[in-house]
């Protein structure tokens, strides 16, 4: 049995070319970059050339731009917390019910130190309403944070069109967009976005590195004092190899991000018309219109996300779920929740999230097997008798409680 | 969320009594869509002995759900109405060999669809009493609504309490701080209604909560403020009775604990066979630490005494 890892908006393989490019800084080139002998002089060049590298995959005018961090929720944090910072006065913050926890998490941590935060909801579809948000801008709003692309569903959000409208109130903004990084064009020194998070893992790169790109000029706070590294905004000594094989994933993505994503996006398509062909009451969730070219999120009705992973984990085939059970908690996913995508569906959605790696027979192999699990699951289940919902016959199935 | 134990997996891939039971004459429903689990037992019971002679399950739910529900149906077959009604989650628990803490609700679930099925036959109504929460100390297995519940009824107002009666942040402390949102957020809300809490006369209503919680502590009365000390055997002895009742627990791992010295509030144990280089030492001290709190009915100091042959250097 062959593994099929249809979980890349978890993490991706690492490059063997990254790879090859990191190992020397695991070995020999262990000199300090901030050292001025020989030691550290090769591996100071070495990042900087990362640097540059990065630079081009987002079309940052500058790479002094790019701040290297441990991880996009550290260059989230650091986005969120220089801002109330480096705006005292200002006490409110923008964002979105379905940004990643990562943001909403410490948004909470500054709701409870008495900031406002407005999250913008979502329909159905996911999407935004821009006159609500367009009401909320103000010059009491400190930062605007807008996840470019959703991590359970891969749909957009406008987010340059928001950065110029934040501009135009002279509020800064921020996005995280480690989902959209590298899968779609991103030309940062055309745009009004200020702050941008992004980490190494989610395209073929190594763990343990992020970037947080902060345009020039903008005011900025560090999070990490206590160091001269990369120019005194973030204090700590880099960790070289990763950030060397950053750079290296950045390049392959810039280099294959137009082909790929259109090879990546026909499989994606294949799989959803074949599921969506073979399996009754599944729905797709989020904005099929506006999506990263690489996730399918599906959402079987009268199944439970968890046992379906159990099932395929079973066949070598993985893949992620929003249902409460994956994530511990008693509640499907707050992405699902926010959609208002019933309970029936949002405790079966499965994402399925695709990389260059994929290939038409792995995707064929998921076509072929997952659709006799659901039928398996179903026939368990007491909301399901013989392939229809039986919810519509109400009373049937009476839980004491619920 | 994959460390099941090989039964679990077994019972969810190859579940037992998955089936509708069409003579079934108890039938317990429980769950709901919402919350991700919902569970119908149906029981065929034999009228004249009460035994249960078949059963079946249907089950909308995760594998620890689906695995449970299977593992109930081969508990209570053949079992009368009376020695069935004695089954406790636990039981199916450790008959799947133990569940995660995250997953014990799932045995809860089995156990309160026998209890419905059981009213059900005797033409009785089943209400349940018992509301869902958001884990929040996962070394306990420790819930909102029981921190809650603690607060309310007895008035806490610090962590440390909390702790001593409802063990949650008793183990690793990584939700120390939720415990603490959990518990401001209590406290708020009976200021908000006035409710009868013995921290609200030392609460500031609005800001500052945080920081007057400890004040609100040091008033509340000490149960054993005023009690005399108490003479050294009489500790020991009770200091060695609590152990008793905890060394079962630790045999059944393989492992034991014993009293080496205690000196007021600090107690010296050892640990012994697969309690030595676990992983989970520091639980197990606190845990035990608990333990000696709770029995002796103040704060309790245990420490290790490593033996020479455990250090590693």
């Amino acid at each position: 049995m062959t593994a099929i890892y249809l979980d890349n908006n978890a993490t991706t393989r690492i490059d063997p070319l990254v790879r090859d490019v990191m190992l020397p800084f695991l070995d020999q080139l262990y000199g300090n970059p901030s050292s001025i002998h020989s030691f550290g002089t090769p591996v100071r060049q070495a990042l900087e050339q990362a640097r540059a590298q990065v630079a081009r995959l987002i079309g940052a005018r500058h790479d002094s731009e790019i701040i290297f961090t441990s991880c996009a929720t550290e260059s989230n944090s650091t986005a969120l917390l220089s801002a109330v910072e480096a705006f005292p006065e200002r006490r409110q913050i923008i964002t979105t019910e379905v940004e990643h926890p990562a943001v909403l998490e410490v948004c909470a941590h500054l709701e409870r130190r008495g900031y406002s935060i407005h999250r913008l909801p979502v329909n159905r579809l996911g999407q935004l309403d821009l006159d609500h948000y367009t009401q909320l801008l103000s010059d009491q709003v400190a930062l605007v944070s807008i996840m470019w692309a959703n991590n359970e569903t891969g749909t957009l959000f406008p987010v340059e069109q928001m950065a110029q409208l934040a501009k135009s109130h002279g509020i800064l903004f921020h996005t995280d967009a480690v989902q959209a990084v590298g899968k779609i064009p991103v030309q940062l020194a055309d745009s009004a976005i200020d702050l941008l998070s992004f980490s190494g893992h989610k395209l073929h790169g190594p763990k343990g590195v992020g970037v947080l790109y902060v345009r020039r000029g903008s005011r900025f706070r560090p999070l990490l004092r206590g160091g001269h590294q990369e120019r005194g905004l973030r204090g700590g000594t880099e960790n070289a190899a990763s950030i060397v094989g950053l750079g290296m994933a950045c390049e392959l993505a810039a280099q294959q991000l137009v082909h790929e994503s259109n090879a990546i996006r026909a499989l994606r398509d294949h799989l959803q018309r074949e599921l969506l062909a073979r399996i009754p009451n599944a729905q797709v969730t989020g904005d099929p219109e506006h999506r990263t070219p690489n996730t399918l999120n599906i959402a079987f009705e009268y199944v439970e996300g968890e046992a379906v992973l159990l099932h395929l984990d079973r066949l070598g085939i993985a893949a992620s779920s929003g249902s409460a059970c994956t994530s511990g908690s008693l509640e499907p996913s707050h992405v699902m929740r926010a959609m208002g995508i019933p309970y029936t569906a949002a405790h079966g959605s499965i994402r399925f999230s695709l990389s260059r790696t994929t290939t038409a027979l792995e995707i064929a192999s998921v076509i072929e097997q997952l659709p006799p699990i659901i039928a398996h699951l179903r026939a368990l289940s007491p909301y399901w008798t013989q392939n229809k919902a039986q919810l519509a016959r109400a009373g049937e199935f009476s839980p004491a409680y619920g | 969320m994959w460390n099941y134990s090989e039964k679990v997996k077994d019972h969810f891939f190859n579940p037992r009594n998955a089936k509708v039971l069409a003579q079934a004459n108890a039938i317990g429903d429980v769950g709901s869509l919402s919350c991700g689990d919902a569970l119908r037992l149906m029981l065929e019971v034999d009228p004249e002995s009460e035994r249960i002679l078949d059963a079946g399950f249907q089950t909308f739910g995760c594998g620890s759900a689906i695995a449970s529900s299977s593992a109930l149906t081969e508990l209570v077959i053949g079992k009368t109405l009376a020695e069935a009604s004695r089954i406790s989650n636990q039981d199916i628990a450790d008959y799947l060999d133990g569940l995660p803490a995250e997953k014990m609700h799932c045995s809860v679930m089995g156990c309160e669809a026998l209890e419905a099925a059981i009213a059900n036959y005797r033409g009785e109504i089943w209400q349940e009493s018992h509301t869902e929460s958001a884990l929040i100390c996962k070394c306990f297995a420790v819930d909102e609504a029981k921190i809650v519940r603690a607060v309310t009824e007895n008035q806490l107002t610090t962590l440390e309490q909390i702790l001593n009666y409802t063990k949650a942040g008793g183990g690793c402390g990584a939700c120390h701080e939720k415990i603490e949102q959990v518990l401001l957020k209590t406290l708020e809300r009976h200021d908000a209604l006035s409710l009868p809490c013995a921290a609200n006369a030392s609460l500031a209503t609005t800001a500052g909560h945080a920081a007057s919680l400890t004040h609100a502590a040091d008033s509340l009365p000490k149960p054993d403020a005023h009690a005399k000390p108490e003479p050294h055997g009489e500790q020991e002895q009770r200091i060695l009775s609590a152990l008793g009742q905890i060394r079962p627990r630790l045999q059944a791992d393989g492992g034991d604990v014993e009293l080496v010295t205690f000196r007021g509030d600090s107690v010296v144990v050892s640990l012994s066979g697969n309690c030595l280089g676990c992983a989970m030492t520091d639980m197990t001290l606190s845990w035990v630490q608990q333990q000696l709190t709770q029995a002796l009915g103040r704060p309790i100091q245990v420490s290790q005494l490593l033996q020479p042959e455990t250090l590693t250097f």
